[in-house]
This record gives structure tokens, sequence and C-alpha cells, in this order.
């Protein structure tokens, strides 16, 4: 047998005017745990692609050799039956049918005549289950499910096809820290049994933790395979592999110099809107001019509902509380007075929430603001132009123009016509859900850089991260929710990752 | 394998060199054509064909007379179209048009010819009935939240039914002469002209005039914003193609019978909501709520008020509608309009509208209305059998979504 189990050799796959992946080389030891990094758009989803067959033989130059015999697959069943199993980023479950159902989607257990056995099938799914640590009953229809069980059931989902070679783009995006913590200890499990695995993941701690080695690509290249097993490569080595350059630091340095309160929320209460409890409990916070104010919680503290409430009432039902802005009280009962109070919200979701990806830059960035661009009704192109082009240089968005279309572009540029969006508005106070969410270390600098712009100009901005040391590296001060209560508050300088997760698990307790 | 590459520092994001191209002005006509095949395919395989009908018919289709007629023929339909595609931008769908055409039409009837009040009261009636269905349906759309389908569903039957009641069941006619002429009238003989109408020609030139200008302007302002145009010698083929397409149209009108006036207020219309769904914040908020519902709801963008509207709107434009069709009948019966709602949905698919959402034009609408018609026309003037035009239609329709949905997966695919 040979040592490794797979060899991608010289893989090229051009697309139209695109050159996405060049002579890249990928080879996977036989057992490991093999990291794919690079920035958003290097080609890491492509060439997984090419390896599980949604790209066919023929459409892309190169070998691949896998067991040690050249291998061509035609499509994803093929790759399938030699057991190589992919698990997208968007993960590909039916919402409404039950765990086994979808466990044996396509792959059904057949009994007499052709029908499908579903004793046979739930007992199967049952096992899987109970191998991948998920107890849940395999009736349950997997709407139900929160992301990271559903994560689970994927891979349980691929364990039934035999896999010996399971590719994960970025299972953890999605998940919390402990839901992370469970998946990697699965990834370690299934290595002891003779599985290998290829992850490609933005988290360079969870590579670090996990990997063997990692493989780094930038544009459409391979840079290098670094070996992990020896501790002595760095996230900075490998960030360094990633972008070329090495960055400074993670977070740009900025003066801080809070000014005046410009938005203060007092005793603001949303309920769910369709189940009896609460999400946001009692919550008051301010922050003021110059000031980056960060939200801390785990997934399901109500920080997304928090900001969406205040946000001209996007999210819950009997919402209850005050809002200042700049000591005025606003009554944003949607989210034009929202806008028009100076309040601005970019959500976690670009794809679903923030942009029209059918569109063109020029018209997402005027989207929010097409007041300024138009008399009485009409709408000024041309203007409207000179400002997409405006944002596209100062916020350095990689599109050949602004007629580009949204959905065509990487996270990180998506992300950038989100943020010109709203910095178009010119809002006084700007909340920002997850603002890095999916994109690479390049133009997270790139974000952090555009924020604390905004706070030079005397703006006031919120942000809600899952990410500890992103909200260390940022912010002036940063808010804690817990199951919907705001539970401490710390300047920056004496908040420790530690300390704030002690206060984002706390309990009901008042603080 | 594990190879260092040596760690470049490239601070300046490289231009592609695809924008170098677009500034330079594109003049490859081939590349231009390729980049809008969504929206210049319509146009090529309407010219197509009207050629292929041209020569099947022995030149029947484009006599001056028969000109003339397809242009009666369809504007109701076109009318329709035009209000059917901003329903259909916006995600939604309108299946009661043919019922309102015939509400409205009623109406209008029994007003001007049972209780004798003057031709232009009954439209006024139609309109302000037409405008009465859209806030209902409009309501129910948006503020309660019930999809168009099953909204409009219902109005098909609902405003079907209220046609018979206002009718009694029974046809109504003649309409006075005066109420015929929207839809029969001509413009013809205002300034003379031996054999022909020179007014139509005048208005041809006119409007050849009128687009040439307008296209200079834009051209000159999109020069001053820095932004990309077409070289200069296939910016004049374009207009000079337009002049010769619109001057051929006005010479044949002109040797017929003149100037429709229906096709007045077709163009007004046209050209109307041409503006409307291109230059204002109505417009854009329409395309912006067809693309991502989600997305415009959370950039301020009131949407039930515009679901609103673009409803009203289109009951609006099928009175209109109902006024040109009893007009043109010189009747209204109670089984007018029927399956109107359909040929308008096909007019705007064929003419690149997005079953999806968020994509479509006014223009593409009214290129795939033309095509059905001169379709039917060119089939009739052949002696083709009605059922054999239903299944031809049927597949025209089908055949064109799936252009739409295979150019969509290149696009996807070229990512």
């Amino acid at each position: 047998m040979a040592e490794n189990i797979l060899e991608m050799r010289s893989i090229t796959k051009t697309f139209p005017g695109v050159k996405a992946l060049e002579n890249v080389n990928l080879d996977v030891r036989r057992g490991e745990i093999h990291a794919i990094c690079g920035e958003n758009g290097a080609g890491k989803s492509t060439l997984m692609k090419v390896l599980s067959g949604v790209y066919p033989a023929g459409s892309y130059d190169g070998e691949i050799v896998y067991d040690g015999q050249a291998t061509s697959f035609g499509g994803v069943r093929d790759s399938e039956h030699v057991g190589i199993v992919i698990i997208h980023q968007e993960l590909a479950l039916v919402p409404y049918l039950s765990i086994a159902e979808n466990i044996f989607l396509g792959n059904e257990r057949r009994g007499r005549g052709g029908l499908i056995d579903w004793n046979l099938a739930n007992a199967e799914a049952a096992k899987l289950l109970a191998s991948v640590g998920l107890e849940e009953n395999p009736l349950t229809p997997v709407g139900q499910l929160g992301v990271g069980k559903q994560q689970l059931v994927e891979i349980a989902k691929a364990l039934s096809k035999d896999v010996r070679l399971l590719i994960l783009d970025e299972p953890t995006a999605a998940l919390n820290d402990s839901d992370s913590d469970h998946l990697l200890g699965l990834l370690r499990r299934l290595k002891e049994q003779g599985i290998t695995s290829i992850m490609i993941s933005h988290k360079l701690n969870e590579i670090t933790a996990i990997a063997d080695r990692v493989t780094v690509i930038r544009d459409g290249r391979t840079v290098e395979t670094l070996n992990l097993d020896a501790g002595e490569v760095t996230q900075e080595r490998i960030i360094r592999g990633m972008v070329g350059r090495d960055l400074d630091s993670f977070y740009p340095d900025r003066v801080s110099s809070p000014g005046e309160e410009v938005m203060r929320v007092e005793g603001w209460t949303v309920w769910h809107p369709t189940q009896d409890r609460k999400v946001v409990d009692d919550a008051s916070f301010t922050v003021r001019a110059g000031e980056v104010v960060g939200i801390a919680g785990l997934m399901g503290a109500g920080r997304t509902e928090l900001a969406m409430s205040i946000f001209g009432r996007s999210y819950g039902r009997d919402i209850s509380g005050r809002v200042f802005v700049h000591g005025k009280e606003i009554k944003a009962r949607t989210v034009a007075e929202a806008i028009e109070n100076g309040i601005a919200y970019a959500t976690e979701d670009r794809k679903k929430y923030g942009l029209n990806l059918i569109d063109d830059i020029r018209r997402n960035v005027s989207s929010a603001a097409l007041g300024k661009l138009s008399r009485r009704g009409w709408v000024n192109g041309n203007e409207e132009i000179k400002v997409a082009e405006a944002s596209r240089k100062s916020m350095n968005i990689k599109a050949p123009s602004v007629m580009s279309i949204t959905g065509k572009l990487s996270g990180g540029n998506q992300q950038k016509v989100v943020l010109s969006k709203w910095l178009y508005a010119d809002p006084e106070v700007l909340i920002l859900d997850e603002p890095t969410r999916g994109i690479d270390v390049g133009a997270k600098y790139e974000i952090y850089t555009i924020i604390n712009r905004l706070v030079a100009a005397g703006k006031a901005v919120v942000v809600i991260s899952s990410e500890l040391p992103e909200l260390l590296g940022i912010c002036d001060r940063i808010y804690t929710l817990s199951a919907g209560r705001i539970t401490g508050e710390l300047p920056v300088r004496e908040a420790t990752q530690e300390r704030l997760m002690e206060l984002m698990t706390k309990e009901k307790e008042s603080v | 394998m594990a190879t260092t590459a040596p760690p470049e520092v490239d601070p300046t994001p490289k231009e592609p060199a695809t924008a170098v191209a677009l500034h330079a002005g594109t003049s490859d006509l081939r590349s231009l054509l390729t980049r809008n095949m969504r929206t210049s395919g319509i146009y090529i395989a309407f010219v197509a064909i009207v050629a292929l009908f041209a020569v099947l018919t022995g030149g029947k289709l484009l006599a001056p007379l028969n000109i003339s007629n397809i242009v009666l023929q369809y504007s109701y339909i076109l009318i329709l179209a035009i209000g059917m595609v901003i329903v259909i931008i916006a995600g939604h769908i309108d299946l009661s048009v043919g019922s309102v055409v015939a509400l409205t039409g009623a109406v209008s009837a029994v007003l001007v010819i049972k209780h004798g009040y003057p031709w232009w009261a009954g439209i006024v009636a139609a309109l302000v009935v037409g405008l009465a269905v859209g806030a209902w349906q409009g309501f129910w759309v948006a503020y309660v939240g019930i999809p168009a389908f099953i909204v409009t569903l219902a109005g098909m039957l609902l405003f079907r039914g209220l046609t018979l009641q206002v009718l009694n069941s029974v046809s109504l006619s003649p309409f006075p002469d005066e109420y015929t002429k929207v839809a029969n009238g001509f413009l013809n003989g205002l300034l003379g002209g031996n054999g022909y109408d020179a007014f139509t020609l005048l208005v041809g030139v006119l409007a050849v005039a009128g687009y040439a200008f307008s296209c200079f302007r834009t051209r000159l302002a999109r020069i001053k914003y820095e932004q990309p145009v077409e070289s200069f010698p296939l910016f004049v083929a374009r207009i000079a193609a337009v002049g010769i397409v619109v001057m051929l149209f006005a010479w044949q009108l002109a040797h017929a019978r003149g100037l429709p006036i229906v096709l007045i207020i077709l163009a007004v219309l046209i050209i109307a909501y041409g503006v409307i769904t291109k230059r204002t914040v109505f417009g854009r908020q329409v395309y912006a709520i067809g693309g991502n519902l989600a997305a415009a709801q959370l950039s301020g963008v009131k949407v039930k008020v515009v679901n609103f509207w673009i409803f009203v709107n289109m009951g609006f434009l099928a009175a209109v509608a109902g006024v040109v069709f009893s007009a043109r009948s010189n009747t209204a019966q109670p089984g007018a309009g029927n399956m109107f709602e359909l040929d308008a949905i096909a007019a705007c698919f064929i003419g690149g509208a997005a079953v999806t959402g968020g994509v479509g034009t006014v223009i593409g609408a009214m290129v795939g209305g033309l095509i059905m018609g001169v379709m039917s026309n060119g089939m009739s003037l052949m002696g083709i059998d009605q059922s054999i035009q239903s299944v031809v239609k049927g597949l025209v329709l089908l055949l064109a979504v799936a252009f739409d949905v295979y150019n969509k997966r290149r696009a996807g695919a070229s990512r």
C-alpha cells in the first residue's frame, strides 16, 4: 500500500477568463488529518470540487492518483463509490426529513420488492449516530437540530457511505466553541479508525491543534506544505504563507479617544416571534462617539436578535425599552426610520440578508440610501456610479468595475460591498454583526482598518462577534450577553478571554 | 514536496485587465453580444422570427395593412405585459388580469351603453375599478402576506364572477364611435400627403431624433463620469439600426391607415414605464425586492408599500387594457379577456424576465409579446390551425425559459 492515499498532480482548472487553479499539487498521507488553508478565492474549494468529481474529469488538466491508481471521476457518485465524501460548507440536508431519511437519502436501504426497509434504516442510523456521538432519535426532523448537530448528521451520512477520505469545507465556521470541540474530537476518533480527512478552514488555532500537515494555497497555486507534528509551525508562520507577507499584527493600532455618548439603549426586552420566551431581557448599553463596543455572547445568547430588534424592529414581538441617539429618544418602527435616525446594521449573513446577489456592486452600494442620490423619486444614475466607484477604490473592493455582479465576488469583497452600503448611508451608529465571518486574514485586516477609520471620524461602532480575540483586538469596551441578559461590561484592558467566557456563560442571577 | 515560496510583498491590488478594456471602450461586437446574451438574445430571436415568417408568408407579414393589424391586435396584451413584468420582477405573479380586463370593460359598457353616460365617463369608471381591484389584491399580498399566486387565483374567479353579475351574463354592444376610436382609430391626413400619411412619417422622424438625442446625452454623461462607453462607430451603428427599423415601420404604417391611436398610448406607456423601472427609486426597489427580499427589507425598503403599489399599478394597466379591448371588439362580453394573463406572463418570460424575480425589463417584455404576436399572426396568415398554433406557442415559451435557465447555469459556472 502506498504511503499516500491521494496525490493530486499539476491540477489546472480554468474558468472563462480566470485561471482558478494552476499546477496545484497535493499529497495526502493515509490516515492523517490534512488541512488546507488560503485566503478566500485562493482556490481551495475549487480544488476539492475537482477531487470529488463536482467538476468532472476532462474539465481540468492534471492527474489524480487515489490509492496508488490514476483515477478520474465523472461525477460525485464516482468519487463516493471509492470512498471520497465531501461535506460542503452549506449543509445539504433536507430540513423536513428525519435524520435517518437524510442519512440514507440517495442511498436507501432497500428490503423486499425494492421498498425501503425503514426498520433497518432507522436501526443503522441509530448506530451511526452513536458513532458520531449524537444522542438524537433518528426519526427527529433535521430542521429541529442546531447547526452543530446537523454537521454531525452530515458526518454520519458520510460514514454510511463507507467513507475513506472525508473532505470538510469549513466545518466549524458556523459552530460555537463547544460544538467545534466536539467536531474536532470526532475527527480525531475517525482518524484512529483509519479515516483520512481533508479539512478546509480559516481557523488557524484549530488547524494547529488538530491537523498533521497543512497545505497552503495562494492565488490558485500551492505555496507550501507544512508539517505540524513537531509543533514548531506557528499560526503566524501559516499566515505568512497565506498572504505572502508578514502581518505586523492581526489588528491595526488605533488611538482610542471616545467622545460623547451617541446611542443609549435602556431596558430593551424582546420576545421570540413565535415562542413564549424572552430572547432579549432588560438589556441596557451605551456607545460613545469614536468608540468600538463589542458584544460577546455564545450562539443563541440573543446577540443578533438584540441588534435586529433595535434596527427598526426587524426581529421579535412585544418589544419594550427605549433607544436614545444623541440624547434624543427615537422610536424606529421600521428599518427606514432606523436609518433616518442614524442607525445601521450590517448583517451576519451577507448572502441571505445583506446583498442582492444578482445585482451589481453599484446598486447594492446605493440601496440603503437611494434618497441621497435622488430628487423627487428620480435616481441620478451617473452620480450613483461615481459614489460606487469611490467606494470601490476606498474600500479596495477587488472587482473589474462597479458593474460586477456581487454574487460573483469573494466573501471578503462581498463584505466590503455591504460595508460600503452602510457607510454611504452615513449612520451615527454602525452595528456590525460578525463582520469577518468566513473571510480571510488579509480581508479581515482591511475590515478592521475600515472600522478604525470610521471611529476616527467620530462614528460609534458596535461589533458582535463569536471570536473573542477579535473583540479583544479591536474594541474599547465589551459587553457580555448570556441568555438575553447583559451579564457584564469590561473595558478592554481588563478583559481576557477567560474572564469574558466566564461572563458569557453566567446564568440568570443579576450582575 | 514542501516548497517555501519567498513571501512577496504586493501592496497594490492588481487591476484585472478587463477593467482596462472596459474603459477603453468596447468595440468588439462579439464580446458585446456574448456578454449580454440574456438581453441581446431576445432581439436576435425577434429578428429571426420576423424574417422567418416574412419568408413563409411570402412577404404578407410585412405588408402595410398587416403590420398595423398586429399592433391593433396585440396592443392589449402588450399593455398587460408592462404591468406584469413589474409584478414578475418583484417576484410575484398575477393570474387575474384577464378577468380584470373583462370586469373593467363590462363596467364601462354598462355605464356607456346601458345608462347612456358619455364615452369618457366609461373610461374613467373602468380605470377607477382597475385601481380598486389593484388595491384589493395589493392589500392581501402586501399587508396580509398571502402569496400573489393565491390572491390572484382567487381574483381570477372573483372578478370573472363579478363581470357576469355586472353584465347579467349577456354581452353589451355597440359602443359609441368615440369610444371605439381608442382602439380602432387612426391619426391620418393631419398633414396631408399623397397616398401616404405625412404626419405618421413626421412622428417617426421625431421619434428617431428623440432617441438619438437621448442616447447622445447619456453617452456624454457617461464619458463625463468616466464610465465605459461603446466605441463611436458602434454607437452610430446602433442608432442607425434603430432609426432604420422605426422609419421602415412608420413608412409601412403611413401607407396603410396612418398612425393608430392605440400605438400612441402604447408608446407613451412603454417610455413612461421604461423610465420608471430604470430611473426611479420605486423601480429600483422593485428590482431589490425581487433580487433579495430580506436584504431589501434590511436596507430600508418599505416592502409592503412597494408591493401594494405594484398591484395597484397592475390593476390600472389591466383597466387600460380592458378599455382598449372592449373598444377594439366593440362589445363587452362575460368571457372577454380569457387567458390574457397567460399571454402576458408568457411575454415577460420570453422577454427575459427570471422566474425567481429580480430580472426583467419592460422592453424585453414588449419584444417577448411581439414575438408571440408575430408568430400567431404569421401562422394565421399561413392558414395554420389554432390547435397547432397553441402547441407552437407553448414550445416557444418553454424554450425561452430553458434558454434563460441555461444562461444562468453558464453564468454560475464561470465563477
